[in-house]
């Protein structure tokens, strides 16, 4: 049996069973699962939320981040989860002691302010727009891969399987089938992990074999050594040192985290757990749960930078690997014969070709420049092999000897990472354009049925949107696009948030002074950056878009409370509020979302 | 419920809570970005790796998990120790 097809069986095998288990909970009374006293247990939560979480940004792109950034892919791990430390630390008990749905319910009334709710709409939006984005170009390169066609038709077949699967709800909300979800996420994402690791380092633990020796060819050598010597073989910094400065990896690192703990549809997760002990519990589990798959993550990226340079860097085109036409067909990776040996050659930044045809690493970016300006006619990139960061995953498996039926398994884990998220987003963002802005503010006397009409053309709209940026997207790679999702929410949410569940006295004007002056100011260097055509090196203390979310986050704190300062302490039912919600005991039931 | 209590509990809740976030900082930031290079220096390698750059790719994801366990454990004796129990 061919790849193909094994693909498509499995494909169909884990949808069959999600659908199963949706139908079968279905029949036995959904709410049973929701109300106080329910049957889910913390861990089967933590696992659903956990299978909510990871998105095609996790478990598509961010493997491929590392294999290409070394050291600076860290901010994506430790972002990621360390985010999760400050959502449940800062943020999760007390929103569930609170009690309402969504986060723009929080800030209208935590903020007694219609206006404050509307500005929190429309931050929900911007957010959960450009995440939808990502998660687009990811469902792009999966169904790309699956179906062998160019990336911008993947995107589009994607976006109709995902406006569809929107529609029978995504299977959002019904715990046990994201429970079965994240179980072959989990399974997909490790198992061609355990082959590599053997073949590589002949340890089958991944992470032992991170830390172990690269056993492969010849005599052992210290693995990351060995991928630190590939780098600058060919160009490339050091794996261990990546090309990030020190304050744009920590400014990211902090956006990216502090997004986290601002990010609505994570948040509103927690709301179906029985009360705030369970939260706590339950949210452990979930790290618990993403650990699994984080920890995962740096072994498979160096692996597959080891694999991929040693198979196809240097080896005669024609003979190069049976794998490489997969990719090639769908275009996602090309070979450029810039020299015309017939040999593939793959360099980092720092190579050039002389005019002579020599190819040469220089010592450093300065020797490059120099080099170039003595030697005109040198081929600046002399690099032939062309290649995003978001296809080392899917490629990683067919480089060792994996099993047809892991890669299959994989192909279904990304099929549901890319799809889930994708469609959930979807939900989230089209009833908050539809209830919580059409009908709770701009025009209460909306009937149910317009509602869901409204709701119907915002969703599609807002996929027309996504599908548009899938195809020509604002970064190199998903994680990055991603990440300035999470640098709008740490910009916006965040710190309103924050300064709303510790503080009794911040005012609706402190708070909303604060949104709109955080969320403008990182938009507009976003859009400025990335879409405007603004030049790196006038980067703001060196901070890239990624991490700009940092600063627009210290905006916005010191703004709500210069403001705050000037204007009347809010009513004392609200202060009142604000002490209530440090009590753990006496939550309201959980709600269903 | 009586007002000291909830005030005890909330400054106790609030000591856990930062002493918890600067263990956080602490491995993510500190460790695996700015004092990076002198934990790789100075600190014996965790197998081949060394230990600034494994915090930043294994072990910082490690505390976290570890973290979230201590405070679900701590504020559960807090809740206890201060009547809020709830099942």
């Amino acid at each position: 049996m061919d790849q193909d097809t094994l693909n498509y069986i499995f494909i169909g095998l884990s949808f069959a069973l999600y659908i199963g288990i949706a139908f079968k909970s279905r029949a036995s009374s959904t709410k049973e699962y929701y109300t106080a006293g329910g049957g889910v247990s913390p861990l089967a939560n933590g696992m659903a939320t956990a299978a909510d979480w990871m998105s095609a940004a996790t478990f598509i792109s961010m493997a491929g981040a590392l294999a290409l950034g070394g050291y600076a892919g860290s901010r994506f791990l430790m972002g990621w989860t360390g985010g999760f430390v400050l959502l449940t630390i800062l943020m999760v008990p007390y929103l569930r002691k609170f009690g309402k749905a969504t986060v723009p319910d929080f800030i209208g009334d935590r903020y007694y302010s219609k206006f404050a709710r509307f500005v929190a709409v429309l931050c929900a939006v911007f957010i959960c727009m450009t995440y939808i984005m990502g998660q687009m170009r990811g469902v792009g390169v999966v169904f790309s891969q699956l179906f062998s066609i160019e990336i911008s038709s993947g995107v589009i077949v994607g976006a109709l399987i995902v406006f569809l699967y929107a529609g029978l709800g995504g299977m959002k909300g019904i715990t046990y089938t994201q429970v079965a979800q994240y179980c072959v996420m989990a399974f997909a994402y490790t198992i061609p992990a355990f082959y590599i690791a053997i073949a590589l380092t002949g340890n089958i633990i991944p992470q032992f074999g991170f830390v172990g020796e690269y056993i492969a060819d010849g005599d052992p050598v210290p693995f990351l050594e060995k991928l630190n010597n590939i780098n600058q073989e060919l160009g490339f910094s050091k794996y261990t040192d990546g090309s990030m400065t020190m304050i744009d990896m920590f400014c990211i690192t902090a956006a990216l985290m502090c997004g986290t703990a601002g990010l609505p549809h994570v948040i509103v997760r927690f709301f179906t757990v029985k009360n705030v002990k369970a939260v706590r519990k339950s949210a452990c589990w979930t790290l618990a749960f993403i650990a699994v798959i984080y920890l995962t993550a740096p072994t498979i990226g160096a692996f597959s930078r080891v694999n991929l340079i040693s198979q196809l860097n240097g080896i005669q085109y024609s003979d190069a690997p049976e794998w490489f036409s997969r990719f090639r067909d769908s275009g996602q990776m090309t070979f450029k014969d810039k020299n015309n040996d017939g040999i593939i050659q793959y360099t980092g930044p720092l190579a050039y070709r002389k005019s002579s045809g020599e190819l040469v690493i220089a010592p450093s970016e300065n020797a490059k420049q120099a080099a170039l300006e003595d030697d005109t006619d040198a081929m600046a990139d002399p690099n032939e092999l062309i290649f995003g960061a978001d296809i080392m995953v899917m490629a990683n498996p067919y480089m060792s000897d994996v099993p047809p039926w892991a890669i299959a398994l994989l192909m279904a884990g990304c099929i549901a990472a890319a799809l889930s998220t994708a469609a959930g987003l979807l939900l989230v963002l089209s009833t908050s354009i539809s209830h919580d802005l059409l009908k709770k503010i701009i025009k209460p006397d909306l009937t149910d049925k317009e509602e869901v009409k409204w709701a119907r053309i915002a969703s599609f709209v807002s996929l027309a949107v996504a599908a548009y940026f899938g195809v020509y997207p604002p970064s190199a790679f998903i994680a990055k696009t991603v990440a300035f999702a999470f640098g709008l929410a740490a910009s916006s949410f965040f710190p309103t948030l924050l300064i709303g569940i510790f503080s009794k006295r911040m005012s609706r004007e402190g708070a909303i002074a604060g949104m709109i002056s955080g969320i403008s100011f990182t938009l507009g260097y976003i859009v400025y950056f990335q879409f405007l055509g603004g030049d790196p090196a006038d980067y703001l203390l060196g901070i890239s878009p990624e991490g700009i979310g940092t600063l627009g986050m210290l905006i916005n704190f010191a703004v709500s409370f210069t403001v705050n300062i000037f204007s009347p302490a809010p009513p004392l039912e609200v202060q009142q509020m604000v002490e209530e919600i440090h009590v753990p005991s006496g939550a309201s039931g959980a709600v269903d979302h | 419920m009586e007002e000291p209590t909830a005030r005890s509990h909330r400054i106790a809740c609030l000591k856990l809570t930062l002493f918890l976030l600067s263990v956080w900082a602490f491995v993510s930031f500190g460790c695996s970005i700015l004092l990076r290079s002198w934990m790789d220096g100075n600190l014996p390698s965790v197998g081949s790796v060394p230990f600034g750059f494994w915090m930043a790719q294994q072990g910082s994801i490690i505390c976290f998990v570890l973290l979230l366990v201590v405070y679900a454990v701590c504020m559960r004796r807090l809740d206890n120790k201060h009547g809020y129990t709830e099942e």
